[in-house]
């Protein structure tokens, strides 16, 4: 069977002439090829990408990809949109020149939903990526793609982007670990905006570690992104084994917001009881606007992507249609080129910052948004982290709520504050409901990944998933 | 222009100025006129995907700097937001201005006259970027985006201009201001300058303001003035007439002289603005704004009522000569250089300004230094160059610079005023030209003419004419 070992794991061999950067990347590309047509993980690939030999560099030789929303100069940038067809990128966005220049390789595009708008990876012009636990289930969404190229081993390191959950919920749908930084450590330049005060790339990959390594690259100020971080970059790795003891954590007190099933429930209790058995002490937190954070964001982020999806008039990229008139070339081009979900939210936050509506909408959302900073501030005064369930539910099956937007707006509950006050935020794989897998999720307070990657580690150590996930999807394995 | 008697208009402007930077607002593109279409751009201003504004410090502070010299309240931190509006000429599909927190509020612009000054009170002056071009050929509409991007500020005034005039006049002022602090270069031609007006017309006496209507596209000082006269007398024969002025926005058009009515839709824009995610708030810190008021210039008025004052200058020319920062500056090192305020006027505003004019020049540009003009002016006032030779000279300086001095000696232009060599040269004009003596002495006085030309001939016209005056009379009345 051909090796395709994890993120630390490839770039030790590499260096120690153990294994070559070409050999690795061969062999991630026959699993893309082999697998690709199962998944529908990539969107596009660069079949050619082994051909240099990477020697160099903190991720010397390690195959990487990007979701179809990161620039990286010359390649295929669509985010699975009509509109955006056949456009290349002319430039390298912050994250792909930092894995670049840290000796990383570029491999090729995952699949996502059209302009990063969806919790399921069904709103893609590329079709649904599937999830490598059931083909018949969703692998979450929108870096739907990257979960499920990181899980069926196609790549070690999937970068993804999270606006309300994108990169947290399918890591949890796939049973990986997938991390958000804090707003403003990972550069947005070349991230092709959806909603721009809480976009924010991260990392979907195997475990912990090898999630450590890759931030540490990727993240630091960017002279090209003005909301761009300047504070020092802590080191990642020696959190790994340093441990909770002593440490405090909260958890969200029960309210009508939190509710889950039997299973997702018992998991989760699993989580909080092994940071307690590790030496934690458990502290219950309130949040009480919390519970308005699903109204805010769907104000907050379609109300800025009706502003950032206007470029989008077909006179520069993607397709052009014919018409008469200038309107009737915009409506054209637009109408054609949008999906019905992207059109919906443009729709929706146009609304909401319409003259007369833009009060009770827009500005209320950012009030409460400001309130939901608050309790979290307020909360970190107390804890150390915070653990809440990533998703309420494991996996649902494809086309379940695909036509009930309002229900798959629901399901990002529990991802949706910590992305309304950008704060770093991690998923991380702690058990099976029904063979399904779930993620625990951990909260740190601002800038402080330290912390996370330390919590995060600690309740990877309770539940070393990878080989149930191995197990689980040895057939997935056999198949390439 | 004139309204009928008992009307008065209501004036406000909006001035686009672009801001001199090298580099564009948002991203590191040259700023210029011209050049190929869509040479100067970038990812950033291109609006491509993914590609992120970062402001240009430099926009700030300039904008800053304006607004400390108009009396502004400068905002600690003033916030960039987005107004959404589809045009080709705008790639993002927005432009980045400000809204609810500009970077300056209030102030006044002064428009001084002979005795006092008059404030115009401004609303507000934010920064925003310029949009592209799109230019229109054979049937196919082309977009070029060299300009997109560049800085403006807008400058709002409040409605407190009454006449075309005035309106012409506090431009006019503006644009000295933003010369004078280097903050844009002010061609309209080029539309580094670009004015909006907002006009009504009321009763005189009225306090309430009438509906206004907004003219665009006012290119020119003459523009200004002839727009807002023509629209102000519409409004006036609206009303007379019973009728009610729409609020419109209407295209001012310079060659037929008129103003129309931009489309309907256009009127009633919803440019949903709300705070750019993509930019932190932007401001000067109390330091960085204490250094700039520090190195704030003396304002034109101020230098304006310092040469009427201490160079006992009339208003009319120390108005001209403080028009240009770089003019006034010549002028008071002229002035001390030649202890002679009045000549020192006297030839900057007559002939240094006209050869400037013939040469198309700046003072700025000039090889010629104060102090050797002001060598020229006490050579011709002490009589050793005639005026002709003297503008001889300064034309010198002018091309090939060197001291006036120098330029009388290699030209051979010294004036002849010694009394005993002069002498003697009228005596052997008159004695050989005796038939015009006599024929001056049997009455023909106009002749006295033809001696003076046979003296300057023989001196190639550098003899002193009063000098030579007073000895042919001396001569021929003997």
């Amino acid at each position: 069977m051909p090796e395709r070992p994890g993120l630390r794991e490839s770039v030790e061999r590499i260096r120690s002439g153990n294994f070559s950067s070409r050999e690795l990347a061969e062999n991630c590309l026959r699993r893309i090829e082999a697998l690709n047509g199962k998944l529908n993980a990539f969107a596009h690939w660069d079949a050619d990408a082994a051909k240099a030999d990477i020697q160099d560099g903190p991720l010397a030789g390690a195959p990487y990809a990007l979701k179809d929303n990161l620039c990286r100069e010359g390649t295929l940038t669509t985010c699975a949109s009509k509109i955006l067809e056949g456009w290349i990128s002319p430039y390298s966005g912050g994250a792909a020149a930092r894995l670049d220049e840290a000796g990383a390789r570029y491999l090729g595009k995952t699949n996502m939903d059209e302009f990063a708008m969806g919790s399921s990876t069904e709103y893609s012009v590329y079709g649904p990526t599937k999830n490598p636990w059931d083909s018949s289930r969703s692998a979450g969404g929108s870096s739907g793609g990257s979960a499920a190229a990181v899980a069926s081993e196609m790549v070690p390191l999937a970068l993804g982007t999270d606006t309300g959950g994108s990169i947290r919920q399918p890591a949890a749908f796939c049973g990986v670990v997938g991390i958000k930084p804090t707003y403003g450590r990972v550069s947005r330049s070349g991230l092709v905006a959806f909603a721009s005060s809480l976009d924010q790339i991260g990392t979907l990959t195997r475990d912990v570690g090898d999630a450590a390594l890759a931030l540490e690259s990727l993240m630091g100020q960017d002279p090209l992104d003005a909301t761009s971080l300047g504070e020092a970059i802590p080191a990642l790795q020696p959190e790994l084994d340093r441990g909770v003891k002593g440490l405090k954590f909260g958890i969200p007190a029960e309210d009508q917001w939190m509710q889950l099933d039997a299973g997702p429930a018992r998991v989760f209790q699993d989580s909080v009881d092994a940071l307690r058995e590790a030496g934690a002490e458990p502290v219950e937190i309130a949040l009480p606007h919390a519970q308005h954070s699903v109204a805010a964001y769907y104000l907050i982020a379609t109300a800025e992507a009706s502003s950032n999806l206007a470029r989008y008039d077909g006179l520069r990229f993607g397709p052009r249609r014919e018409a008469e008139t200038l309107e009737e070339l915009l409506l054209a081009n637009r109408s054609q080129g949008f999906g019905a979900e992207v059109k919906r939210r443009i729709l929706l936050g146009t609304f909401a910052l319409s003259a007369g509506y833009v009060e009770a909408y827009y500005q209320r959302a950012q009030k409460t948004r400001t309130l939901i900073r608050n309790d979290f501030q307020k909360a970190f005064e107390t804890v150390d982290f915070m653990v809440i369930p990533t998703t309420p539910t494991a996996a649902f099956h494809l086309g379940e709520k695909s036509d009930d937007p309002l229900s798959m707006y629901l399901s990002d509950i529990y991802t949706l504050p910590a992305s309304l006050a950008g704060l770093p935020a991690a998923s991380v794989p702690c058990g099976l409901d029904a063979g399904l897998p779930l993620g625990t999720q951990i909260w740190a307070k601002t800038l402080d990944e330290a912390m996370l990657i330390r919590a995060a580690a600690s309740l990877e150590r309770a539940f070393p998933f990878g080989e149930i996930r191995r197990a689980a999807l040895a057939s997935l394995v056999e198949a390439s | 222009m004139s309204l009928p008697s008992g009307w008065e208009m209501v004036i406000g402007l909006e001035v686009h100025a672009q801001i001199h930077t090298r580099s564009k607002i948002f991203c590191a593109c040259p700023t210029g006129f011209g050049g190929e279409a869509n040479s100067r751009t970038c990812p950033v201003c291109l609006g491509m995907p993914g590609a992120l504004p970062v402001l240009n410090r430099r926009v700030l502070e300039m904008t800053a700097l304006l607004g400390l010299a108009l009396g502004s309240r400068v905002a600690l931190r003033s916030q960039l937001a987005r107004k959404n509006y589809f045009y080709p000429d705008l790639p993002k599909g927005y432009q980045i201005s400000q809204y609810d927190q500009p970077l300056c509020e209030g102030g006044a612009v002064e428009i001084p006259f002979e005795g006092g000054r008059r404030k115009i009170a401004l609303t507000r002056i934010h920064i925003e970027e310029d949009a592209g071009k799109n230019i229109h050929l054979d049937g196919r509409s082309l977009v070029d985006l060299n300009r997109c991007g560049t800085a403006l500020a807008e400058i709002v005034s409040e409605p407190d201009m009454r006449s075309p005039d005035e309106a012409r006049e506090y431009l006019g002022r503006l644009r000295q201001l933003l010369l004078w602090l280097g903050i844009s270069d002010g061609n309209m031609e080029e539309g580094s300058l670009r004015c909006d007006a907002n006009v009504s017309v009321r009763h005189v006496g009225d306090t309430e303001l009438g509906q206004r209507t907004e003219l665009k596209n006012l290119n020119s000082f003459r523009a200004v003035a002839a727009a807002l006269a023509f629209e102000a007398e519409r409004q006036v024969a609206v009303l007379e007439s019973g009728g009610k002025v729409e609020k419109v926005t209407l295209l001012w058009d310079a060659h037929e002289k008129r103003s129309r009515p931009l489309r309907g839709k256009e009127e009633s824009k919803d440019y949903r603005y709300f705070p750019e995610p993509d930019l932190l708030p932007a401001g000067l810190s109390e330091g960085e704004l204490s250094t700039l008021v520090a190195g704030l210039p003396a304002s034109p008025l101020d230098r304006l009522d310092s040469l009427m004052e201490n160079h006992d200058l009339d208003f009319y020319e120390a108005d001209i000569l403080t028009r240009e920062r770089a003019m006034v500056d010549f002028f008071e090192l002229l002035a001390e250089a030649c202890g002679d305020s009045k000549a020192a006027s006297r030839w900057m505003l007559g002939e240094l300004a006209r050869q400037l004019n013939d040469r198309v020049q700046n003072i700025e540009d000039l090889k010629l230094r104060p102090d050797s003009l002001a060598e020229l002016i006490v050579l011709e006032r002490d009589g050793k160059l005639s005026g002709l030779a003297a503008k001889s000279v300064l034309e010198k300086m002018l091309e090939e610079g060197g001291s006036a001095n120098e330029w009388m000696e290699r030209l051979d232009l010294a004036q002849l005023s010694d009394a005993g060599e002069l002498a003697n040269l009228v005596k052997s004009v008159l004695e050989a030209n005796p038939k015009e003596v006599e024929r001056y002495r049997g009455g023909r006085k106009k002749l006295f003419g033809f001696f003076v030309g046979e003296i300057m001939s023989a001196t190639k016209g550098k003899a002193d004419p009063k000098e030579v005056g007073r000895l042919l009379r001396e001569g021929l009345d003997a």
